[in-house]
């Protein structure tokens, strides 16, 4: 590897011996392919004719009147497909394109980044497979049948907790047996180098455009900004282009049933260890073996989380908060009535975090939310926790 | 200093067997008495796999296998429990192959040095290449045991070269691109790659994973690899027999004794 693997002592390349030579040929096709102008002028024509880039940056009067401070949300849930997961997708497809790849596979938890990559495929004429646990086939029903009908396959999982973790497990094996003619199309900031590099590289598109939207209309930078976090992609593409300045910057991760019971707030309740390549914060017993997570969303139901936010956890750059299933979905309710847009259960997160940290706001502070993704998959299990009739 | 891994390779007259185990699969009183069986059969040196939540170097047989052990209650402290027993009646070489994290929350330093008390001679993880080696391999030369690293078809000349400085006890060739369990064909590459390697190194080199049939191990020996490696054909063993545990060692003793006699 030419680049370093590291942020601070996080990251690296745990890896089989066998995968190393692609991972090699993937940075340096990630190094020298990505910042041609060809690649530029490609990746350009997808992210704005084909997928809705840029997206904006809506004022919500309601919320900001309710909670006492300027709220602003980068709508990323009106990104073709849903879900911000398309900005990444696009551009690894294309790289694996560029470096005569013809196959692309991906894990999917809540099924966007499966849709993103089967979109990818599709628009760029390349096979996709999709691994899923077995239990996010169950709960995620809607972005299955978006897959299939999308052209992809989807292999289910039954191996372990039968969720995003085991999904990665299965796409890495697969990777290992075909790595000459397939390209493991990694959904988050996870997995070893290059890859939370790469993926937060492709997300940046997000902060960036955030940030010189809020300047046009503001005249200033924003106060505080919100994520939500899984492996991280969200966050770190809004994160990024703000780390140098004074804004405050606050993940919300997966609390579950509560940090005493079955949760997926891995910065919050883990301690640091390997896991699917990179050495990163983990829920673990004593032995070092992996837990199973739980959340009401799977796109957060990983125990694991992107090297670079331990990084950022560590050097308290960024505060990580968890919030829980209910909260979850009483701001999922929220936001549906308040501002007409139903957001995805994992972005609720990043609004419920939102909503208590407004309390500590001035009148005239402005609070981004990055909305990751829309709510449609997920209305028919909001539907059933909370007794709603449909 | 040279580990009973080294000396077995020196004195050798054939291809060495090794013989692979869970530890713990399916119990802790099972595995010990499945390692005696494979030792009496002739297993020159045991690779005991210290099972990990999440084995993306494996494939399905040792996926079921590692489930089985981890139920049963296997943990690091059981592991080095269980080699010490054997300890006590064998002074057949023992490796370790585990994954990152298992070392890393022992505490490396640690890890190392309670696997040298028990009588450890090896360890091998199947997560980390070259790249995040150092810290393992100091504590393993520290501790007095060999870090075993891996090699495959796809390894560059620039990282072979590397991994032969750096590596200890022999060479760890994955004969097959992909997964543990077994293959029918040995890749035309792996032999490739046989001879890439033998021409760069004396050092010993050892190709394991898809290997399982006596056909296999006799056209492997032909290719002047100084040991083969059987994982998944041995275990599969066991899990055709979980709950009778007299006739699983009568199958796995059988297994490895062919094996043995295919090696000339
Ligand atoms: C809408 C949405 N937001 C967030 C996430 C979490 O992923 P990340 O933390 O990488 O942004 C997902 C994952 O599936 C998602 O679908």
């Amino acid at each position: 590897m030419i680049e370093s693997t590291r942020f601070g002592v996080y990251g690296g390349c745990f890896v089989p011996e066998t995968l190393m030579a692609a991972l090699e040929e993937l940075e340096s096709g990630f190094r020298t392919i990505v910042p041609g102008k060809e690649f530029r002028e490609e990746i350009d024509y997808y992210l704005h004719e084909f997928a809705g880039r840029r997206t904006p940056l809506t004022f919500c009067r309601n919320m900001s009147r309710d909670l006492g401070c300027r709220i602003y949300l980068k709508r990323e849930d009106l990104l073709h497909s849903g879900a911000h997961k398309l900005n990444n997708a696009l551009g690894q497809a294309l790289l694996a394109k560029c470096m005569g790849k013809s196959r692309l596979i991906a894990e999917t938890g809540a099924g966007q980044h499966g849709v993103a990559t089967a979109i990818a495929g599709a628009a760029l004429g390349m096979r996709v497979e999709v691994y899923m646990g077995e239990e996010d086939i169950s709960r995620q029903a809607l972005n299955v049948i978006r897959m299939k009908m999308l052209g992809a396959t989807v292999v289910p999982v039954t191996s372990g907790s039968r969720t995003l973790k085991d999904a990665i497990n299965e796409a890495l094996r697969d990777w290992v047996a075909n790595v000459r003619d397939t390209h493991y199309l990694i959904g988050s900031v996870v997995g070893p180098h290059p890859f939370p590099t790469m993926v937060r590289d492709f997300q940046t598109v997000i902060g960036k455009e955030t940030r010189s939207q809020i300047l046009a209309r503001e005249g200033r930078l924003p106060d505080a900004i919100v994520a939500c976090v899984g492996g991280g992609s969200n966050a770190i593409g809004m994160f990024t282009p703000f780390l140098s300045d004074s804004t405050a910057l606050f993940g919300a991760e997966a609390g579950g049933e509560g940090l005493d019971g079955r949760h997926g707030a891995t910065l919050c309740g883990g301690r640091p260890g390997v896991l699917h390549g990179t050495y990163s914060y983990l829920l673990q017993d004593a032995f070092g073996q992996i837990l199973e997570s739980h959340s009401v969303s799977a796109g957060l139901d990983y125990p694991g989380v992107g090297p670079e936010h331990s990084y950022l956890k560590d050097s308290m750059r960024v505060t990580y908060r968890p919030v829980t299933d209910r909260e979850a979905i009483d701001s999922f309710l929220y936001l549906s009535k308040t501002e007409g847009i139903i957001p995805a259960l994992e972005s609720a997160h990043a609004v419920s975090l939102a909503r208590n940290i407004a309390g500590e706001m001035e009148k005239d502070d402005i609070l981004i939310i990055n909305l990751s993704g829309r709510g449609d998959k997920d209305v028919a299990h909001v539907a059933a926790v909370t007794g709603v009739c449909v | 200093m040279t580990t009973r891994i080294g000396k077995a390779f020196a004195r050798r007259t054939r291809p060495l067997l090794i013989a692979c185990l869970v530890a713990g699969d399916p119990g802790y009183h099972d595995s010990l008495a499945l390692l005696r069986e494979i030792d009496t059969a002739g297993a020159n040196i045991i690779e005991l796999v210290m099972p990990f939540s999440d084995p993306v170097a494996d494939g399905p047989v040792m996926q079921e296998a590692i489930r089985r052990a981890l139920m049963s209650g296997m943990n690091t402290d059981a592991l080095f429990s269980l080699i010490r027993d054997f300890r006590e009646i064998s002074e057949t070489p023992i490796l370790i192959l585990t994954y990152a994290n298992v070392v890393m929350q022992r505490g490396i330093t640690a890890f190392y040095r309670e696997a040298a008390q028990a009588g450890v001679d090896g360890v091998a993880l199947a997560d980390v290449p070259v790249e995040e080696a150092d810290p393992f391999c100091r504590a393993a030369c520290d501790a007095g045991i060999d870090p075993i690293l891996f090699i495959s078809q796809t390894t560059s000349e620039e990282r072979l070269l590397r991994i032969v400085s750096r590596g200890g006890g022999f060479l760890y060739l994955v004969a097959a691109l992909g997964v543990t369990g077994v293959r029918g064909e040995i890749d035309p590459a792996t032999i490739e790659c046989i001879g890439r390697v033998k021409k760069v190194s004396s050092f010993p080199l050892v190709p394991g994973f898809g290997i399982g049939s006596q056909e296999q191990v006799r056209a492997y020996s032909r290719t002047g690899v100084d040991g083969v490696i059987i994982g998944s054909a041995i275990v599969n063993e066991i899990h055709d027999q979980v709950g009778q545990p007299e006739k699983m060692r009568d199958a796995v003793g059988r297994k490895v004794r062919d094996l043995v006699a295919s090696l000339g």
